[in-house]
């Protein structure tokens, strides 16, 4: 029994460094591996769709005519099921959080092989 | 004897971040009857599984709740494990327990620091929430995340802790336990926070046991129950267990509970951190839930015993899956521990069972 038992502690830290950062002016130690958004490498990409098809929020869809490959962020729990699952490693988790946006939009990569000509033959 | 009176409580107040409605009955400032509702936050989570696959279910049962997230997710994954009967290796299974009991830690942090507030010690609630933050820097050097981690897989875990990070963990708990240790000191001997607990909202060993109370509100009554001593998993592996036990039944017993219960959390790591064997971490199973097998797992969240049932249908989708939270289980206890009480504890009293309606509601 007793009175101010946290004075210690909070006279300590009166003194002591802050615990939080002047953020923006400052920005937070990242980790590696740290589940920021998913980045494709379209180059090395097949567009095999299993990143679609596994995708527990359907954030992801493949169009193998056009030959692109589309991300909705806001969709994207950042769960790496994608990541794990890409036969072809061309998928990676980028440590940096996408930026924050007032309007909803999707990322589309196309790639570059995929020419308007061939996409009309098949 | 004055008029009897109903007052409402919730479902905005600014005791709960959830929506939890309450009736008082009152007789001048004393509660008589407390009638409860929940129900605003029902999402239909259990549904769910008839349009996701197992595998992509994890990441459904994760986001029951933000404090538990962890923990459902590991009770998920043992109920369709079981049903499949796929075998996890030690490593991925000692991994799950360290990663629970460090769920635990940050989630009665968080209670202890919300309570800290309800009773009006916001320096107190600072620290623990400070200390709490230490924790969550392990998550996110483990896992990627800070409060939904997606670190378990039907039939390992998604990531290995290797040793230089094992040691790294040890080492914060070792600076988390130093601070811990007067925040403790403050939460049990202090007189001004003795003078709001001690005595409030009291529930007797035979009420708790009656009323099949789970989880720290049991156990602060003497109800000796806690799903760790069943030995599921790496809890197998312990020297030995003990439930943290209190008898006095009132909130202060319960707020000594978990307080004690921090410290325990921390020797379990420990323990199984020198242990650690080596034989993998296990890999997504490719197994499908047979038809009609049926499969029921229990595991002891922060807050109590959560029963997980899942039934297959021999496709990639679960026929049912059904999870019985520690806060449906605990609101019972909670009407019995308001009778009685002043107007100006209820608050207290609804926070040490540390309710959890999103949970509770799924």
């Amino acid at each position: 029994m007793g009175n101010f038992k946290l004075g210690k502690m909070t006279l300590r830290s009166l003194f002591g460094k802050p615990e939080t950062i002047l953020y923006p002016e400052q920005t937070r130690f990242q980790p590696k591996g740290l589940k920021g958004q998913v980045v494709n490498d379209i180059d090395a990409c097949i567009l095999c769709s299993i990143c679609a098809k596994r995708c527990p929020t359907d954030a992801i869809t493949v169009d193998k005519k056009d030959g692109s490959w589309s991300i909705d962020r806001f969709k994207c729990v950042q769960c790496g099921t994608c990541v794990r699952d890409c036969p072809k490693t061309s998928l990676r988790m980028d440590s940096n959080y996408p930026a924050p946006a007032a309007e909803k939009s999707v990322d589309t990569l196309k790639k570059p092989s995929a020419r308007p000509s061939d996409a009309s033959d098949a | 004897m004055g008029k009897a009176t109903v007052i409402p409580f919730g479902p905005q107040h600014p005791v709960l971040p959830e929506p939890l409605h309450l009736d008082l009955v009152v007789e001048d400032e004393r509660v008589i009857e407390a009638i409860p509702q929940i129900g605003f936050i029902h999402r239909g989570l259990e549904k769910l599984v008839e349009t996701r696959d197992i595998h992509q279910f994890i990441y459904v049962a994760e986001r029951i709740c933000g404090i538990c997230s962890f923990g459902h997710s590991l009770g998920y994954a043992e109920t369709v494990e079981s049903l499949m009967g796929v075998e996890v290796p030690k490593r991925a299974q000692f991994i799950r327990v360290i990663l629970h009991e460090l769920s635990r830690i940050h989630s009665h942090l968080l209670w202890m620091g919300l309570a800290a507030d309800a009773f009006g010690f916001e320096s107190l609630f600072m620290h623990c929430w400070r200390l709490r933050e230490r924790v969550l820097d392990i998550f996110e050097a483990t896992t990627g995340g800070r409060v939904i981690l997606s670190a378990v897989c039907i039939g390992g875990v998604n990531r290995d802790i290797d040793d230089i990070m094992m040691k790294a963990i040890i080492d914060k708990l070792d600076s988390i336990e130093s601070d811990y240790k007067e925040i403790v000191d403050t939460f049990l001997e202090d007189s001004s926070v003795k003078s709001r607990l001690v005595g409030v909202g009291y529930l007797s060993r035979r009420q708790a046991e009656e009323l099949c109370m789970v989880g720290p509100f049991g156990r602060a009554s003497g109800a000796a129950y806690d799903c760790r001593m069943l030995g599921s998993g790496a809890y197998g592996d312990l020297e030995g267990f003990e439930p943290i036990v209190a008898t006095e039944g009132d909130c202060y017993a319960r707020c000594k509970v978990r307080a004690l219960e921090v410290n325990q959390s921390i020797a379990i790591i420990k323990e199984l951190a020198g242990k650690m064997p080596h034989d993998g971490i296990g890999e997504k199973s490719k197994l499908t839930p047979p038809a009609g097998s049926q499969a029921s797992c229990v595991l002891e969240q922060p807050r109590g015993e959560c029963y997980y049932y899942a039934r297959g249908n021999g496709s990639k989708n679960l026929d049912r899956m059904r999870m019985r939270t520690p806060t449906s289980q605990n609101l019972a206890g909670m009407v019995k521990a308001l009778e009685g009480c002043d107007l100006a504890d209820v608050p207290m009293v609804i926070l040490t069972i540390d309710p959890c309606i999103s949970c509770s509601e799924r």
